[in-house]
C-alpha cells in the first residue's frame, strides 16, 4: 500500500515543511517514506514543491507522474498538477490564491480559503497547516493526533512558539473540509 | 711523494648536516643542493628533525625527499601548499615545509599558494626561483626574465604577448596571513650566509605559530641557461637581483626581535 | 525497529562518515551536495576534528591526499564538474596507495550542466577516476540509509585495500529525506598505519610518493595494485536483486535508476508480466560473474540508467551475448518515472530484442519522438 502527495505552491509558503511533516508522521508512526523537494533555483521566489510517499514496503521511485493527492497552495500549481492526480484521488487548493476552483470530476476535491482561514488564526503562515489539516480529512492516511505528535517532536525549537497555532490550524483545515468536501464520481 | 697524517686531528670548521643525505642528482652550478643543505641545517639546528614533515615538488626537486633524512612526501605539480595544509591541519604540531620551484609554485600552483598565504597556513615555504623551468628542458617560466631565451620563448620573452615576471616575495607580502615573506639568493657566499638566516626565520615563523612564511631564493639553471656555473652566478647577481630585488617584503615584528 | 531519524541524503552521508571516524574533510562547495559540506562545517570543529574548505576542488582533494599521507581518515565530497577537477588528485591518491573516501553527488551534464539528479559520472569515476592505471571502488546507493551504510563501511575498504571508495549519489540522493537508522559512533583510531607519514620521533624517516621514475619499478606497482584489485573483485562485489526467483526478463540499473525501476517492477508484476530487478552496488568491482550466471536464464535484459548508456557496456561484457539486451535512459538531470520504465517493460515483453539488435537503436528512436516538439 503506498500513497503519494504532492504539495505544491510559492517559495515562502511552508511547502517543503508541510512536506516534512507528514514524512515525521510516517516515518514515527513505522512507516516508510520519502520526502523529495524541487531543488535549486526554482527554490528561490518561484515555485516550490515536494513529494511525499507513504508506504508499508521499501519504496521504489521517489518520484511518480501520478500522485494520490494534490495540495495546491497557488494557481500555477494547481494547473501543474491538477491533471496529474490519479483518478479516485484527493486534490486541495488553497482558494484564497487559485484563480479558479477543481476541474476535475473523478477526485475528491476541496476548495479552502487556507489563507484567509490562517490570518483568522493570527498567522498567514499557518495556511500550509490548514491545507494539510484539509488533507487528513479527505485522505486518512495518518491519524491527525500523528501529525501533531510529528509537530510537537519536530518543530525547530525556534519556532516552538507557533506549536499551538499549527495545532490549530490542522484542525480548522480538517474542519473546513468536513463541511465543505466536494466528493465526486 | 708520500702523505704523511698530520700529528694532531684536523680542526673541524664546517660539519654537513646529518639529515642531509647528498650527494644531490644535480647538475655543477645548480644551487638545489646548497638550498637543501641550508634547509637541513636550519632543522638540525633548532632541533626539529625528528618532527618535521617535508613536501616535495614537481620540477628537478621532485626527489628533493631523497635528500633530507626526516618523513617526506611527493606532490602533484603545484599542490604542495594544499598537501601541507592537510598534514598541518591534521598533526599541527609538526613541522611542515614545501620545496618549490618557479613553475610550479608560481604558475601551475599559484591558486595553492596565494590561498596558504591567505589562510596563513603555518606552513615554511622554500621557493627556487632560477627563471626557468630545469626538468621539461628550460622552457619559459612565470618568472622568466624579459628578453630572456628558452626553449619555449627561442625569440626571448615578449612581455607583450607572453607576459611580465612575477614577484613572489611581493605579491605574498600583500596577504594578511603571511609572518614572512624575504627573496634572497645564493649566488655567492655573502648571499648564502644572509639565506640561511632567512630560512631560520621562516621556520622559527611556523614554530612560534606566526603565519605562513616564505623564502624566494634567487637560483641557477647552468644547463638551460647554458652557462658554465660561473657564467650562471654572475648572470644571477648582473641579471636577475635587478627583475627581482633582494629584500624583506614582510617580516612579523616577533621575527624582527630575534637573533639568529 | 532502531530508533530511525529523517534526515536529507547529503546530510545524513555526512553524519554516517563523522560516526565512521573521519578525522578530516576538505571540500568546496558545488550544488546538489553542498549540504554536506555545510553539515561537515558544523559537526567537525564541534568534535575538535578538521574541517576545512578549500579554494577549489583541485586543492581539496590536494589537502586530502596530504592528510591522508598522515594515515588520518579523510574524505571529501562533491559533483561531476569538481570531481573532473579532483580526479588528477585521485590518482595521485591511488598512485601513492593511500586510503581516500570521495562522495560524488551527481548532476546533469557535460559541461556546466544543470544541477539535477544524473548518473551521467559513472564511467568518470569507475572507469578512469584520474590518469593511469588506476582502480578506485566505486560504490552506488540507492537510498538515503544504503548511502549511509555505504559510507560507514567505505572507509575501512579505503583502508583494508589502500586505495578510494567513491560514494556515487546522485541529486536525488543527496536532497531527499528518508528515515535512517544511523550507526553507532566509533571512536577515533590511536595508532597509525606503519606507512604514515607523521613526523615521528625515534624511528626511521618514511616516504609517500607516486613518483616511480624507472617503468621497471613503476610495473612493480602496477601489478601489485592489480593484484590487490583482484582481491577487492573477488570480495568486495555487492547488489541486490528484486523478484528474480522465476523472472523470465530481468531489469537491470543502479542507485537512482534501479529504485524508479523498482516500482516499474512491481507495477509489471501486477499486470502479471514475469520481471525482476537487478541492481548492482558496486559498480567497481561490478557483479559481472553474478550478471553473467543470470544471463542464459533471462528471455530478454534491460538496462534502465540516467545517463545514455554508461552501464549498458559492462552488462553488455557480462551478458556475453548469452541473452538480448535493450536500454532506457533518460539524460541531462532527467529522472524516468515509473510508467515509462513500465512501457518499455510491456514492449521488452511484447517485442522482445533480438541478439543482434543495438541495444541503444530503439531508445534514440523513443527519445527523438518524445523531444520532438508537437507540431
Amino acid at each position: 500500500m503506498q500513497t503519494e502527495i504532492i504539495i505544491a505552491g510559492f517559495g515562502g509558503q511552508g511547502i517543503l515543511f508541510a512536506g516534512q511533516v507528514l514524512a515525521y508522521a510516517a516515518m514515527d508512526a513505522g512507516m516508510e517514506v520519502t520526502w523529495f523537494p524541487s531543488y535549486g533555483p526554482e527554490m528561490r521566489g518561484g515555485t516550490a514543491n515536494c513529494t511525499v510517499i507513504l508506504s508499508d514496503q521499501e519504496i521504489g521511485s521517489p518520484l511518480v507522474k501520478h500522485p494520490q493527492a494534490l495540495i495546491a497552495m497557488n494557481a500555477p500549481s494547481l494547473d501543474k498538477f491538477e491533471p496529474l492526480v490519479r483518478p479516485g484521488g484527493v486534490v486541495v487548493v488553497n482558494a484564497s490564491l487559485a484563480h479558479r476552483g477543481i476541474e476535475r470530476t473523478d477526485v475528491k476535491g476541496i476548495e479552502i480559503p487556507a489563507n484567509h482561514i490562517a490570518e483568522e488564526l493570527g498567522d498567514r503562515r499557518l495556511a500550509n497547516m490548514v491545507a494539510v489539516g484539509a488533507m487528513l480529512t479527505l485522505l486518512p492516511v495518518l491519524e491527525m493526533d500523528q501529525v501533531k505528535q510529528a509537530l510537537r517532536d519536530h518543530l525547530p525549537e525556534r519556532r516552538r512558539n507557533l506549536l499551538e497555532p499549527n495545532m490549530r490550524a490542522l484542525d480548522a483545515g480538517a474542519a473546513y473540509a468536513r463541511e465543505h468536501a466536494v466528493l465526486s464520481s | 711523494m708520500a702523505v704523511t697524517a698530520p700529528s694532531r686531528p684536523l680542526k673541524v670548521v664546517y660539519r654537513p648536516p646529518e639529515t642531509y643525505l647528498g650527494p644531490t642528482h644535480y647538475c655543477p652550478g645548480c644551487t638545489h643542493g646548497i638550498a637543501h643543505r641550508l634547509v637541513a641545517e636550519v632543522i638540525e639546528e633548532m632541533g626539529l628533525a625528528e618532527r618535521t614533515i617535508g613536501i616535495a615538488p614537481v620540477g628537478c626537486a621532485v626527489l628533493a625527499y631523497e635528500y633530507f633524512d626526516f618523513d617526506g612526501v611527493e606532490a602533484a605539480h603545484g599542490r604542495a601548499p594544499a598537501m601541507a595544509t592537510g598534514i598541518k591541519r591534521v598533526l599541527p604540531d609538526r613541522v611542515v615545509f614545501t620545496y618549490q620551484g618557479d613553475g610550479d609554485m608560481a604558475s601551475i600552483g599559484m591558486g595553492e599558494i596565494i590561498h596558504a598565504a591567505g589562510r596563513g597556513e603555518r606552513i615554511t615555504v622554500i621557493f627556487i626561483n632560477n627563471a626557468i623551468y630545469g626538468m621539461t628542458g628550460g622552457q619559459m617560466a612565470p618568472t622568466t626574465l624579459p628578453g630572456q631565451v628558452t626553449t619555449s620563448s627561442p625569440y626571448g620573452r615578449d612581455p607583450r604577448s607572453q607576459g611580465y615576471p612575477i614577484r613572489m616575495a611581493e605579491l605574498l607580502a600583500t596577504l594578511d596571513g603571511v609572518a614572512y615573506s624575504v627573496r634572497h639568493s645564493l649566488h655567492d657566499p655573502t648571499h648564502i650566509r644572509k639565506a640561511k638566516k632567512a630560512i631560520r626565520l621562516a621556520f622559527e615563523a611556523q614554530v612560534r605559530d606566526l603565519g605562513f612564511a616564505m623564502v624566494e631564493l634567487l637560483s641557477t639553471c647552468p644547463t638551460n641557461w647554458k652557462m658554465t656555473p660561473i657564467e650562471a652566478m654572475n648572470w644571477v647577481r648582473d641579471h636577475m637581483t635587478t627583475v627581482f630585488p633582494l629584500g624583506e617584503y614582510k617580516v612579523h615584528p616577533e621575527l624582527r626581535k630575534l637573533r639568529v | 525497529m532502531p530508533k530511525r531519524e529523517l534526515m536529507k541524503g547529503n546530510e545524513a552521508m555526512a553524519e554516517a562518515a563523522i560516526r565512521a571516524g573521519v578525522e578530516a574533510y576538505f571540500g568546496y562547495p558545488i550544488t546538489p551536495q553542498s549540504e554536506l559540506l555545510e553539515y561537515m562545517s558544523r559537526r567537525m570543529p564541534q568534535l575538535g576534528r578538521v574541517f576545512l574548505q578549500a579554494e577549489s576542488e583541485i586543492a581539496a582533494i590536494n589537502m586530502a591526499y596530504g592528510a591522508a599521507c598522515t594515515g588520518a581518515r579523510v574524505m571529501s565530497s562533491s559533483s561531476g564538474p569538481g570531481v573532473s577537477l579532483m580526479s588528477e588528485g585521485l590518482s595521485y591518491i591511488i598512485g601513492t596507495e593511500v586510503p581516500f573516501v570521495l562522495v560524488d553527488v551527481m548532476r546533469g551534464g557535460p559541461g556546466l550542466g544543470n544541477i539535477a539528479p544524473s548518473q551521467g559520472d559513472y564511467r568518470q569515476v569507475s572507469h578512469a577516476g584520474g590518469h593511469g592505471d588506476t582502480f578506485p571502488i566505486v560504490l552506488a546507493p540507492a537510498s538515503v540509509q544504503e548511502a549511509v551504510d555505504l559510507i560507514y563501511q567505505a572507509f575501512d575498504l579505503a583502508e583494508k585495500y589502500r586505495t578510494v571508495v567513491i560514494v556515487l549519489a546522485d541529486g536525488s540522493i543527496g536532497q531527499m529525506m528518508e528515515p535512517v537508522a544511523l550507526p553507532e559512533y566509533r571512536p577515533l583510531p590511536e595508532k597509525r598505519p606503519d606507512w604514515a607519514v607523521t613526523g615521528e620521533p625515534g624511528r626511521p624517516r618514511r616516504r609517500l610518493t607516486s613518483l616511480y621514475l624507472h617503468p621497471e619499478d613503476e610495473e612493480v606497482v602496477n601489478l601489485r595494485l592489480l593484484k590487490r584489485w583482484r582481491q577487492v573483485e573477488a570480495n568486495e562485489v555487492r547488489y541486490r536483486t528484486y523478484y528474480l526467483d522465476d523472472a523470465e526478463y530481468i531489469v537491470v540499473g543502479f542507485g537512482m535508476a534501479g529504485r524508479v525501476a523498482l516500482s516499474a517492477v512491481r507495477m509489471a508484476r501486477e499486470e502479471g508480466l514475469k520481471v525482476g530487478l537487478f541492481r548492482p552496488v558496486s559498480l567497481r568491482p561490478f557483479p559481472t560473474k553474478e550478471l553473467r550466471r543470470l544471463a542464459p536464464k533471462a528471455k530478454a535484459m534491460m538496462v534502465v540508467e540516467m545517463n545514455s548508456g554508461q552501464m549498458l557496456d559492462d552488462v553488455l561484457a557480462a551478458v556475453q551475448g548469452q541473452t538480448p539486451v535493450r536500454f532506457y535512459g533518460r539524460m541531462g538531470g532527467m529522472v524516468p518515472f515509473p510508467d515509462e520504465v513500465l512501457e518499455q517493460i510491456r514492449l521488452l515483453v511484447k517485442e522482445p530484442p533480438t541478439l543482434d539488435e543495438d541495444p541503444r537503436e530503439r531508445w534514440i528512436a523513443h527519445m527523438e519522438q518524445m523531444l520532438t516538439p508537437a507540431s
